[in-house]
């Protein structure tokens, strides 16, 4: 199964008598996109959490790009390639848009260490592409985030996972703080990246936006995975069963 | 392969970029010497700004504040304070004056271990070694202790003070070498300035080292999970502020000829005051060296104006007060007018 970029075995996570995950066992294949569905508090981010090094697991295995993985933080994640983009966009708002890019990874003209010069246009150039890669289109880049709308930040945080030849992605909730229209933007990117064969799993509670996104859906409830539905096998009334409980997935039979 | 398009700042047209706060403080500068320049030819029958001999003064004066203002203005970019640059600037004093003295002095304090007429390096590096000592403590407080930049920097504040009055138990000391009186002579204050000033704006413009300020004081959440070594960083931040403390601590030693106890006393309220008039947010991730050095400007023009006029000097403190709350509710109000911008 060399095509397999994700895998989590029994992935659980105890926060003192609190089981808020309870053996995961999920997977995901090059180029596939992949929604986490499911209630508040149903183990959604800390399933996400568990894999990005954000907080250590409590048992359980995740195999990333074909070996076995545990990430002491989220840095170290985005150095093996997962690229997170989280509900509070961790961007710099006083910096324009390639800085922000870069951040922590800039280019550098000349090494002077602490004091080395930055290659402004090196980064402007890549930054440039990066938005090509992903059909965003950011009238000025030299506009600081502050000045930009939320749409477009988030557009900026997206374009982020992409400069870097990232090889998961993985958004929480993108959004979820947006208007229609940006909604829209967000969601278009989304297509480019599966376009473009990069795989993706997609915190969402938007039905719609799950149904024209993504391959397969994953149904997460009290901690546990509850089901595992192929896009085209399912619809919307059969996943909010699941969610609430109405329904549990046959293989899943001792989770309910 | 389908190719989809975003374009992204539909919903919200994107905003030209913002007045910088930088020209709200020169127009502020410029009015202000017209002011006086109108209020010189009325009271007074002369010209206020045209006077080659007030300029020299009025630059002079604000200039070795001015390098502690660089420093400052820094650490508040990174979204932090330093309280204790006038009292590093007393301690630096005191102690490189004491390895500067000349042997014309006959009770001069290294007199008898033969350490007077030293070459001027000496008294140089041991003042910025001393600078450096209270820069990184509060470095180390802050980044790595976790104790707020107020907090620590009040505390190295009270001690630098302490050290300084300690040392000769308040007593100036005196009679330093011609050559390191050269240092602060003429306008050398003001080359030093202008020399730091323009380091120190390319610094933050151009390296590593600027964007990473900018980005830890704008959100340093953010700035962690992109893998900038906050810590390390903010230690650098804390501890290059000291070194320009300590810096104008020896310019302002050269220049007067002395060292005392109480150099530099509300000097880094001054400097914070610079810092803001000209641009710099105290919340962290706004400001320039020349919004600084502007706001530096304004300090100098006011008070060489308030001399001019004869105001009396009792007046000028009230006035500094008010410039400096008034210079902080302009940050504010700053703030609130670009959140309801976004």
């Amino acid at each position: 199964m060399s095509d397999v970029i994700l895998k989590t075995v029994g992935l659980t996570k105890h926060y003192g008598g609190l089981y808020a995950l309870e053996d995961a066992d999920f997977e995901l294949r090059k180029g596939e996109h992949v929604a986490i569905m499911g209630d508040n508090g149903a183990g959604k981010s800390t399933f996400v959490r568990q894999i990005t090094g954000v907080e250590q697991r409590t048992r359980g295995k995740v195999i990333f790009n074909g070996e076995e993985v545990a990430f002491s933080g989220p840095l170290e994640a985005r150095e093996a390639g997962i690229e997170t983009v989280y509900q509070n966009l961790a961007l710099a708002d006083d910096l324009d848009v390639p800085s922000n890019l870069f951040l922590g990874r800039e280019k550098i003209l000349f090494n002077l260490g602490p004091f080395s010069i930055l290659d402004f246009k090196g980064m402007k150039a890549a930054t440039e592409a990066a938005l090509k890669r992903t059909a965003v289109k950011i009238p000025n880049l030299g506009n600081t985030i502050r000045n930009m709308s939320g749409g477009q930040r988030q557009c900026v945080a997206i374009a982020r996972t992409a400069t870097f030849a990232s090889k998961l992605i993985i958004m929480d909730e993108p959004t979820a703080a947006l208007g229609v229209q940006e909604t829209a933007q967000v969601e278009n990117i989304i297509r480019q990246l599966k376009a473009n064969g990069e795989p993706l799993i997609l915190i969402s509670h938007n039905m719609r936006q799950v149904f024209d996104l993504v391959d397969r859906i994953v149904v997460f409830r009290r901690g546990r995975i509850v089901a595992n539905l192929k896009k085209e096998e399912t619809d919307g009334q059969d996943v909010v069963a699941y969610i609430t409980g109405a329904k549990t997935g046959i293989e899943y039979g001792d989770a309910a | 392969m389908k190719h989809v398009s975003a374009v992204a700042g539909t919903a919200a047209p994107s905003r030209r970029k913002g007045w910088p706060p930088e020209l709200n403080a020169l127009i502020g500068l410029i009015v202000l010497i017209v002011l006086f320049e109108i209020l010189g030819w009325i009271l007074k029958d002369q010209s206020f700004f045209f006077n080659k001999l007030r300029l020299s003064i009025m630059i002079t004066q604000v200039a070795v504040v001015g390098i502690l203002a660089i420093g400052v203005t820094q650490v508040i970019i990174s979204g932090g304070i330093d309280l204790s640059g006038g009292s590093v600037i007393g301690a630096t004093s005191m102690i490189a004056m004491s390895f500067a003295q000349s042997s014309v002095f006959p009770r001069a304090i290294f007199i008898e271990q033969g350490w007077v007429d030293l070459p001027i390096i000496i008294p140089i590096l041991i003042g910025l070694a001393v600078a450096f000592t209270a820069g990184l403590i509060n470095g180390l407080l802050v980044a790595y202790v976790k104790i707020p930049p107020f907090i620590a920097t009040l505390g190295m504040m009270v001690t630098a003070r302490g050290v300084a009055l300690w040392y000769t138990q308040g007593q100036p000391i005196s009679f330093p070498t011609d050559s390191f009186k050269a240092m602060g002579a003429g306008l050398m204050p003001v080359w030093i300035f202008l020399g730091i000033a323009i380091i120190f704006t390319l610094i933050l413009k151009f390296t590593l080292y600027g964007k990473h300020t900018y980005a830890i004081g704008s959100n340093e959440a953010a700035a962690r999970m992109s893998g900038i070594n906050v810590e390390r960083h903010l230690l650098l931040v804390y501890t290059i502020a000291g070194l320009l403390a300590g810096l104008a601590g020896l310019v302002l030693t050269a220049r007067s000829q002395t060292a005392q106890a109480l150099f530099g006393v509300t000097n880094e309220l001054d400097a914070i005051a610079m810092a803001v008039i000209g641009g710099v947010s105290l919340s962290g991730g706004r400001g320039s060296i020349l919004g600084t050095a502007i706001g530096m400007l304004i300090f100098g023009v006011i008070f060489s104006g308030f001399i001019f006029l004869s105001v009396d000097a009792y007046y000028q403190n009230m006035v500094k007060g008010a410039i400096i709350v008034g210079a902080v509710a302009l940050d504010q109000w700053r703030q609130k007018r670009q959140a309801m911008a976004v």
